[in-house]
């Protein structure tokens, strides 16, 4: 059915949805984020009375509307692109995948996009009260709106609550709780929202210091960092739990990624975590793969097998183990799963073959082979594998999971000590004159940026070959379309979204060193 | 809670949501046919700073509209979510494009140091405004005039033509429906505007405008309806599944399904019941006919599409590809789960009735855009 499936095409379809990705989110961790800053100093305004409240409150309430726009514009193309590109994808998986994608629109979406009019348009039109709640509900909306998006996106992380209908030849839905409630949806939910809000608290943080470096609206930019480093603070924190407790999740889910990230290629016990380290070609291959070696590594010993199973006897499996299977440990080898995949595969054969020639009593028999636990758990989760050509395909970019991953966590780090340093030195009361600290928070605002996409690059180019853990390739995903059709589509949305942010960063300037205007 | 609903059931009330979604976003889109008429409509540049803040303050809500017609279509048929989008891929492509842009171009039009020039921001509202509904209407027909598409075994699609979904650009039948679509949206966008600016120039421009507006909505519209009642149909036997093309079918539908035969009887009489007392007795309050008139025409036009055994995104290539609300839809237990999802609708609306009233108590004035604090 995809024997023939064009490369390029992959390709080409992988690298629209990423870039259309990668712009998503150079725009949403800011509303995310934003939004409750703004709810917090509007719900101090209303508190107070206080009318500098306001004005910093729709001060940085125009510069969240600047942004809103373009995350929106964005958003939009993604949730299409499932189909236009992504077409297999969204007939395989659709039934569990589609709704969270449709609850985001009817149960989220629209109480961010209603509210939001109300708290741009209904200063003086509404109730103080009534506005407030309205900012809120944007607040709420837009992390509702993450909720949903990011559940289904953990779905493809780690596919749960469905079975394979060989009628329809899709995955259905069996349990919503399951969807849900996945263990990877609740980490990655909390941890990519906390995200969001370290960022916009460093945007905050870093627009005021330049107010204080510029020596200009000192009570705005003084209270604004006060809460922006109080939410940072405690979202800089949470962002590093919840990133150790997905680190154990996906050492379960995901082995292959958590020991690309790790660059872990020889699974041990007692293995320690790389806190920094530089890679290099070793020369070896696993089939056709380059393995990747240290030029040099700082490891804390033992703390890889801690994080992942609470102790130092924890096993840690490497890739070579994942590849070529370790029949010690009971991990099965990749030559083995594809064996297993296309075994699912031809009874998928047999039965649309049973069902052609209308032989009921074939189809009855295979129907139960697919309601069978052990031919469910033991055969058809490794469907995907089917579509390898060689072991070694199971394997990601090992260097691309390993920078991206460190340079994420060593960031996370940096974030808890600008937010911390930034509360002690306004509560000496020595921030304003402190000068090279303020220099320090404005250039710090690229780097949340930073972290947020290559946590992204960590999750969906360390997941490949699949877009389906296990389930489904990349390949075998992709719409029956040229691959001609996609460059001309990719070229148009690079030359579109990159004019749009060079539009919104020149507004953004313009809007921020003009400063507040009422 | 439990509740026994049979499949069928459960297929026929997603469809019906769908409708409805379809219904809104068409009348929603009076933001876009406001849009289409931008370099044409006011006399002046604060005319022009009246008019799109008029619509700015509602394009969100057809935005979202949109996205949620996208997701409940996604979860309810995701059969025809993979085939059509990646399928007709250049339509769909196109529509996104003239999305896309509209999103940002109100923000930023009159914001300083917003690189492109506000006359750059104004020509992307204006193409969203006519490309936008042209090719929805367009993308719509084909769920009367069929698509070359076949389905695999596996129900994979594979498009038949190079075009990807630019052929149906070639169909006159087609093409009536977008530019009745269009002219149905500028009608919207114009009475939109006489209901909600307070000035006497624009008011008198956009009722010049009305007349020629409607009379090109009522020539497409009723070819394409005309043409639609005569022709063929795409029938599917409701044992079988087979699918055969079957003379006057929607004419059928409509005789065989009097509900809806009232239903959009009521949509078209309330459309022009709202034109007419705009242009002939002066009433600013049109708007609110002809707006729900195009939700209910819209709404009956989808039931007539998909009800009473019709395939609702036929192929014209392979009669059996063809798809209908029962082999298109997801399965018993994602539609059941949505169905309950279905049940905070009425409570949505409710909220965006309430904010969309609270915040447009008086109508936009010269004074108030001199005066707001967030003017696009």
């Amino acid at each position: 059915m995809i024997e023939n499936v064009d490369l390029s095409l992959v390709d080409w379809s992988r690298a629209q949805f990423a870039l259309t990705a990668i712009y998503h989110w150079f725009f949403v961790p800011l509303t995310l984020g934003l939004s409750f800053l703004i709810a917090f100093m509007e719900t101090i305004y209303v508190r107070t009375g206080d009318e500098r409240w306001k004005r910093l409150t729709r001060f940085w309430m125009t510069l969240f509307g600047i942004n809103f726009a373009i995350g929106v514009a964005t958003g939009i193309i993604l949730e299409f692109e499932f189909g236009t590109n992504w077409s297999n994808y969204s007939w395989f998986v659709g039934d569990i995948f589609g709704a969270p994608l449709a609850i985001e629109g009817i149960l989220a979406f629209f109480i961010e996009s209603t509210f939001i009019a109300v708290m741009f348009f209904g200063w003086g039109k509404v109730g103080k009260k009534f506005h407030l709640l309205s900012t809120w509900l944007v607040a709420i909306g837009a992390s509702l709106s993450a909720l949903w998006i990011l559940v289904a996106n953990a779905w493809m992380e780690n596919p749960v609550g469905m079975i394979f209908n060989p009628e329809t030849a899709r995955n259905e839905m069996v349990s919503f709780w399951a969807v849900l409630f996945n263990e990877v949806a609740v980490g990655k939910f909390i941890h990519t929202i906390s995200s969001g809000f370290v960022l916009a608290s460093m945007f905050v943080i870093g627009v005021s210091s330049w107010f204080l470096i510029k020596k200009r609206e000192e009570f705005l930019a003084t209270r604004s960092i006060l809460i922006a480093a109080i939410f940072g603070l405690l979202a800089s924190v949470t962002l590093i739990y919840t990133g150790d407790t997905s680190a154990r999740t996906l050492a379960k889910v995901q082995p292959m990624k958590f020991a690309a990230f790790e660059a872990l290629y020889d699974g041990k016990d007692n293995a320690g975590l790389v806190a920094i380290g530089v890679l290099k070609n070793s020369g070896e291959k696993i089939d056709e793969k380059e393995v990747s070696d240290f030029v040099f590594k700082f490891e804390i010993p033992g703390f890889l097998s801690v994080m992942t199973g609470g102790s130092r006897d924890t096993f840690v499996p490497g890739i070579r183990d994942l590849v070529s299977g370790n029949s010690e440990r009971g991990i099965m080898s990749v030559a083995e799963k594809i064996e297993r995949g296309k075994y699912a595969g031809a009874v998928l054969a047999e039965y649309k073959k049973a069902r052609e020639q209308n032989d009921h009593a074939k189809v009855e028999e295979l129907k139960m082979k697919f309601m069978d636990t052990v031919f469910r758990d033991e055969y058809f989760r490794y469907f995907g594998y089917s579509f390898l050509k060689s072991p070694s395909d199971a394997i990601p970019s090992v260097p691309v999971a390993f920078y991206s991953f460190h340079i994420m966590v060593m960031l996370g780090f940096f974030f808890v000590l600008v937010f911390a340093l930034s509360l002690f030195f306004l509560f000496r009361g020595t921030l304003i004159g402190n000068r090279w600290f303020l220099w320090v928070a404005l250039f710090s605002i690229p780097l949340p940026y930073i972290a947020g996409e290559l946590g992204w690059v960590v999750a969906e180019m360390g997941r490949q070959p699949w877009i389906i853990q296990d389930l489904m390739p990349v390949s075998a995903a992709v719409s029956n379309i040229k691959a001609g059709s996609v460059i001309v589509t990719f070229i148009l949305f690079a030359v579109l979204f990159t004019a749009l942010l060079v539009a919104e960063i020149s507004i953004m300037v313009r809007q921020i060193k003009k400063g507040p205007k009422h | 809670m439990t509740m026994i609903v049979t499949h069928f059931f459960l297929q026929g009330y997603w469809w019906i949501i769908i409708s409805l979604l379809a219904g809104l976003l068409v009348f929603l889109m009076f933001v876009q046919g406001g849009q289409s008429m931008l370099f044409s409509l006011p006399a002046d540049d604060m005319q022009k700073t009246m008019i799109v803040n008029a619509l700015g303050r509602k394009w969100e809500f057809t935005f979202t509209t949109l996205v949620t017609f996208g997701g409940a279509f996604f979860a309810s048929f995701p059969l025809f979510y993979a085939s059509s989008f990646g399928g007709a891929y250049w339509v769909w492509m196109a529509i996104l494009f003239s999305f896309v842009i509209q999103a940002v171009a109100y923000e930023y039009r009159s914001k300083p140091a917003n690189v492109l020039g506000q006359k750059t921001y104004d020509i992307f509202l204006l193409i969203n405004g006519s490309l936008g509904p042209f090719l929805i209407g367009v993308a719509v027909a084909t769920f009367f005039t069929g698509s070359q598409f076949s389905l695999n075994n596996l129900n994979q699609v594979q498009w038949q033509t190079q075009w990807h979904g630019l052929e149906a650009l070639l169909n006159i039948r087609n093409l009536s429906l977008g530019l009745a679509v269009l002219f149905l949206v500028r009608v919207n966008g114009l009475l939109y505007i006489i209901n909600s600016i307070d000035d006497e120039t624009i008011l008198k421009r956009s009722r010049k405008r009305l007349t020629l507006n409607s009379i090109l909505f009522l020539v497409f519209f009723l070819f394409f309806v005309i043409t639609l009642l005569v022709s063929q149909g795409f029938a599917s036997d409701p044992e079988t599944g087979f699918v055969s093309l079957v003379k006057f079918k929607y004419l059928k539908n409509l005789v065989q399904m009097p509900l809806v035969l009232i239903l959009f009887l009521l949509g078209v009489v309330s459309v022009l019941y709202g034109i007419a007392a705009t242009i002939f007795s002066g009433s600013r309050k049109g708007i609110w006919f002809t707006g729900s008139g195009t939700v209910l025409a819209v709404f009956s036009l989808f039931l007539a599409a998909g009800f009473n055994n019709t395939a609702f995104y036929p192929s014209t290539y392979d009669l059996q590809s063809s798809l209908t609300i029962r082999n298109a839809s997801s399965s018993h237990f994602t539609l059941k789960t949505m169905m309950y999802v279905s049940f905070f609708i009425p409570f949505v609306i409710a909220y965006i009735w309430y904010s969309w009233k609270s915040i447009s108590k008086r109508k936009i004035t010269e004074d108030e855009m001199r005066s707001e604090g967030h003017k696009y």
